[in-house]
Order: C-alpha cells, then structure tokens, then sequence
C-alpha cells in the first residue's frame, strides 16, 4: 500500500492534471457534444498552443501574453476547420483531420525544429512558484491551474447562457430550427469550433509549460483523450444542466488522468497509454450498442461520417 | 391597415428539382398568388402536388428557379432561410423539427422570442423574458408555463408541437406558415392543437398559410381555400364560395378545374 502522504500527492497531482488536461476535454465536449461537430483538429491545435507558447517565451514574450497568443492561434485553427466545412462543404470529420495533419507542417516551422526545452525559461509556473507559499512545486502548479480553471469555467458557464451561447447549442440540438429562428447556423458553428480549439491551445500551451519542453508529437491521440474524459464525465455524473456539463468534462479529466498515474505507478509501461485510452473509448462507445442489441432493439446502420 | 392590402405576393414562381437529369420534377409550375393581410388560407392537395414546396420557396429554404416573392412591398425573393426567418414563423409537421430536445422550454422560447433581431451576450433567460413566456404559454392550458425548467424531449408529441405553435407566432411574424403540423398527432391531441392555432391565429390577426391533407379541416377553418395540383393553384375560394360546401362539391372542383376524375386519392379523402 502507498503511504497517505503519496495518495495525497497522486490525487494533487491528477487534480492538477485534470484541470490543464480539462480544458482540452472542455473543447472535445464543445464540438463533439454542444455542437454535434465531429472536430479532429485537436491533435494538431494542442501542438499549436504549445509550440506558439514555447517560442515567444523563449524569445522574451511575458507567459501570459504568450499562453493568450496561444489561444488566438487555436482559435485560428478552429477557423480554418470550421470555415472548411461550413463554406467549402467539406464534411466535418475529414476537414478537421486535413488541417489536423497541415499543422503538423505549421508546428515545425513555428518550432523550427522537432522540440524546445523550456527549462530555464520563465514560464506563469515559473512566476507562481515564487509567491510566497506557493514553492512546492505540486501547490503552486495546481493553483495555477485551479485559477485558469476557474477562469475558463466561470466564462463557459457564462457565454453558454447567452443568447449567441443559446444559439450555439440549439445549433447541435435542431440546425433546422436554429436556421428557422433567423439564425445562420454557419456562424454558430465557425464560433464553436474556434472557441473550442482555442480552449484545447490553451491546453496545449499549459502543458508546455509545466513540463518544461515541446515536442512536436506531443499532440497525437489527444483528441480520444478528450473524448474518454468527456464520455467518464458523462458516465460517472450523469450531468443535466450547464454547470454540471461543464464540472462532468473536468471530472472526467481528472479521473481519467487519475487512473492513468494508477496504472503508471503500478508497472504499465508508458507506451501502452495511447492503446489503452483507445480501448477505453471503444469500450465506452461499444456498450451502449451492445446494450440495445441485447434487448433486441432495432437499430439503424452505422454512420459513416 | 387596409383589408385588402397584398401582404405576400408570389409571381409566376416554379421550382424544379434535379434540374437536366432524368429525375427532373417540377414541383411548382408557375404559382401566383396574393395573399392579403390578415388571410388564413387553407392549402390542399394531393401527395406531390406542391404544397410543401411552396412553403420552402416562401421561407427561403431554397430560391424558385423563376418568378418573384414580394413580402411587405420587398422582394425576398432571394433570401436565404435565416435571414427570411423574421417575416416568417413556421410549424412543421414533425414535432421534433420545430423544437430543440436536449434544451429546456425557456430556453427554446428564448430561441423564438428572439426570431430575427440581433442576439448578443446578454443573457438569454431573465426573469423578465420568463413572464411573457408563461404568459404566452398559459393559453394553451397544458401546464407548460409552469415547467419552463423541463427538457423539451420529455413533452409528448403533442405538447412538442403546440410549444413549437407558440414558438412560430410568439415572435409576431409577417405570415405563419403551417405545414401539415396537426398529420402526425393523435385525433385527439391534433384536435386541441387544431383549435389552439385558431385562437391564436383569431386572437393575433395572423395572415396564416395551413397545408393540410384533410378536406373538412380545409372547409372548416380558414377565410379562403386554394387547392393545388401538380404545382399549380388549380382552385381559388373565398370564405363566401366555401360556406356551406362539401367534400364532395370540393373533389367536383377539383375534378372540373384539374381536368381528370378525381380516382384512388384516398389521402385526400382522408378525415
């Protein structure tokens, strides 16, 4: 058995992780969930954030500045993909994976090369950890995060009650009535998947800076990362309502993440991670099929975008 | 306002669909129409005689291939669905098309409260905005004001659609358009929806174009009746020439002004 003390500090550790990972979640539940917008892009935009953040802290830009830089170019990203598919009519799934693989390309040439350390740099966990009583490096990572996660919570929570929020969501719910309540469903759905991949830039650009480098791989099997947080947080709350949609997306973040250290600590090796996650979301997928055949239900053929 | 006053006018408008292939259909061939202020004009006709696609040619779901729509004295000929959207309230026949499921009923009222103005980051529910939305849905006296705060996929189908009613008309449009929207409704819920359009319809003053398969619902609602076929208005009634006809004076009509025995159309007959 651990000791309490390194409970302790896994639960600190995958709360941590959970938040900067849940943003990410957060814009995986926007699109494929809000919206109903099969968005792939997520694996290269979480590069993107991370890459625009690594170069301008090195070049001397304040992290802040550089960590908001990085949620404009995921906002970017979430333009081309959605402006693909609403103005060239390019269905959702494979715009998204077309610019998915071009910003591959893009985050190469941002970086210049394959990856950045950030060690020495000063990065906003870099700048926290010299507050007074913020030295430990688990306490002052998890307040930034819990501080940006309030931020980004309280924002969410606010603009999806608006009245362009409401727009956004009926959009996934009824386009057809969306369109017939005078509303240009093409706009709410360039303005979701732009927030949403801006929120996963900002995930991106996080990360970065917590672990100190950049690779330009770091980014691939994120977006079944974020579908297995977005499918725990739904399994395990059950969410109805705005807040608890929101709360579930992180919640499944941090439960994912915590049963992902479990497994690390107790022997799996790291390589395993991206074919277990799959697993884990094929499972998720599969069983609610399964459930209906087994009650004999009939069921339409399978999608194929 | 004056009584006689054109609100909407179609001119000579026809749509073809598949156009240049072999499954070219021309679903309307040349309608005119004039619809004045304050009409409630029933609209039947047989499966494929056009009565759908007129209504979409009127929202602007897609243009006509030819002709004019004038709304108001401005052609809107061209406007696209959305932008269409705040002349025109519409109820489908599918009650899950009117409204959004996964959303509250507040919420999708706020939706058609705000049909065709600008929306912005207030927020869309205040306790203002709730009050006329249990005002406007008291009326229909099944309890719905008192349930804002439920998901719109646990209402029945009938429920579903006399909110998507109240939804389409809350807005005050130019002209309601209702498409066949009481034909999936059991005979008792179409009934109390049925009379809920005509105290709305009644109560507002609302120039209101109804698509129906049913003749006696067609005789019996509505100021003037125009029958369709084959993409044209083959029969045109004003409330006097329809008073005191029945269904059979109607299918003679029809049989006399489409030129062919009126033969197997039993949807028509449908009551």
């Amino acid at each position: 058995m651990l000791a309490p003390a390194a409970v302790g500090h896994l639960l600190g550790f995958s709360l941590y992780e959970g938040l900067v990972y849940g943003f990410l979640a957060l814009g995986v539940y926007l699109t494929f969930r809000v919206l109903a917008f099969p968005d792939l892009t997520v694996d290269g935009s979480f590069v993107l954030g991370a890459s625009v953040v690594a170069v301008l802290i090195i070049n001397g830009v304040n992290p802040f500045l550089a960590t908001l830089a990085a949620i404009g170019a995921g906002v970017c990203a979430g333009l081309v993909t959605s402006l693909l598919n609403t103005k060239l009519r390019i269905p959702a799934l494979l715009a998204s994976i077309l610019v998915m693989v071009g910003l591959y390309s893009v985050n190469l040439r941002i970086m210049g090369r394959p990856n950045l350390p950030l060690l020495r740099e000063v990065t906003i966990f870099s700048l926290a950890s010299q507050l007074p009583g913020l030295e430990s490096r688990l306490v002052y990572q998890l307040v930034v995060a819990a501080v940006l996660g309030a931020i980004v919570f309280f924002v969410l929570n606010w603009f999806l009650r608006t009245e362009i929020g409401l727009a956004l969501r009926a959009t996934g719910d009824n386009e057809q009535m969306v369109r017939g309540a005078g509303v240009d469903t093409d706009k709410t759905t360039i303005l979701g998947v732009a927030i949403a991949n801006g929120l996963v830039a900002l995930s991106g650009g996080v990360v970065a800076q917590a672990q100190g480098f950049v690779d330009v791989n770091m980014g691939i099997g994120m977006i079944i990362m974020g579908l297995a947080a977005v499918i725990i947080g739904e399994a395990l709350f059950r969410p109805k309502g705005i807040v608890r949609l929101l709360l579930a997306a992180l919640g499944g973040a941090f439960v994912y993440r915590l049963v992902l250290s479990i497994a690390l600590r107790a022997g799996m090796p790291p390589g395993d991670l991206k074919l277990v996650t799959a697993v884990i979301v094929i499972i998720a997928l599969a069983v609610p099929y399964l459930q209906k055949r087994i009650r004999r239900e009939w069921l339409p053929p399978a999608a194929r975008w | 306002m004056n009584e006689n006053k054109s609100l909407l006018e179609l001119k000579s408008i026809t749509k073809i669909f598949a156009k240049g292939t072999i499954d070219e259909v021309t679903a309307l061939g040349g309608v005119d129409l004039d619809v004045k202020s304050k009409d409630y004009i029933a609209v039947i006709g047989s499966n494929g005689a056009g009565k759908t696609t007129l209504l979409n040619v009127i929202a602007g779901v897609f243009p006509p291939e030819s002709g004019e729509i004038i709304l108001n004295g401005r052609n809107i000929t061209k406007l696209c669905e959305y932008r269409c959207a705040n002349n025109v309230g519409r109820v489908y026949q599918d009650p899950h098309v009117g409204t959004a499921a996964k959303m509250t009923i507040e919420e999708n009222m706020a939706m058609a409260m705000l049909r065709g103005q600008a929306r912005g980051l207030r927020v869309a529910t205040n306790k203002q905005r709730r009050e006329l939305f249990r005002a406007a849905l008291a009326p229909l006296g099944l309890g719905l004001e008192k349930r804002l705060g439920a998901l719109v996929g646990t209402l029945s189908g009938g429920q579903r659609q006399a909110l998507a009613l109240v939804m389409a008309t809350v807005s005050n449009p130019a002209i309601l358009l209702l498409d066949e929207h009481i034909a999936t409704l059991d005979p008792r819920t179409a009934k109390t929806v049925l009379d809920l359009t005509d105290m709305i319809v009644t109560r507002e003053k609302m120039t209101t174009l109804m698509v129906t398969h049913n003749m006696e619902l067609a005789l019996k609602y509505g100021n003037r009746l125009i029958m369709m076929h084959e993409g044209r208005i083959v029969v045109d009634m004003a409330k006097e020439q329809k008073a005191g006809l029945t269904i059979g004076d109607l299918v003679a009509a029809f049989e006399q002004a489409a030129g062919r025995k009126f033969v197997e159309d039993k949807v028509l007959l449908r009551q």
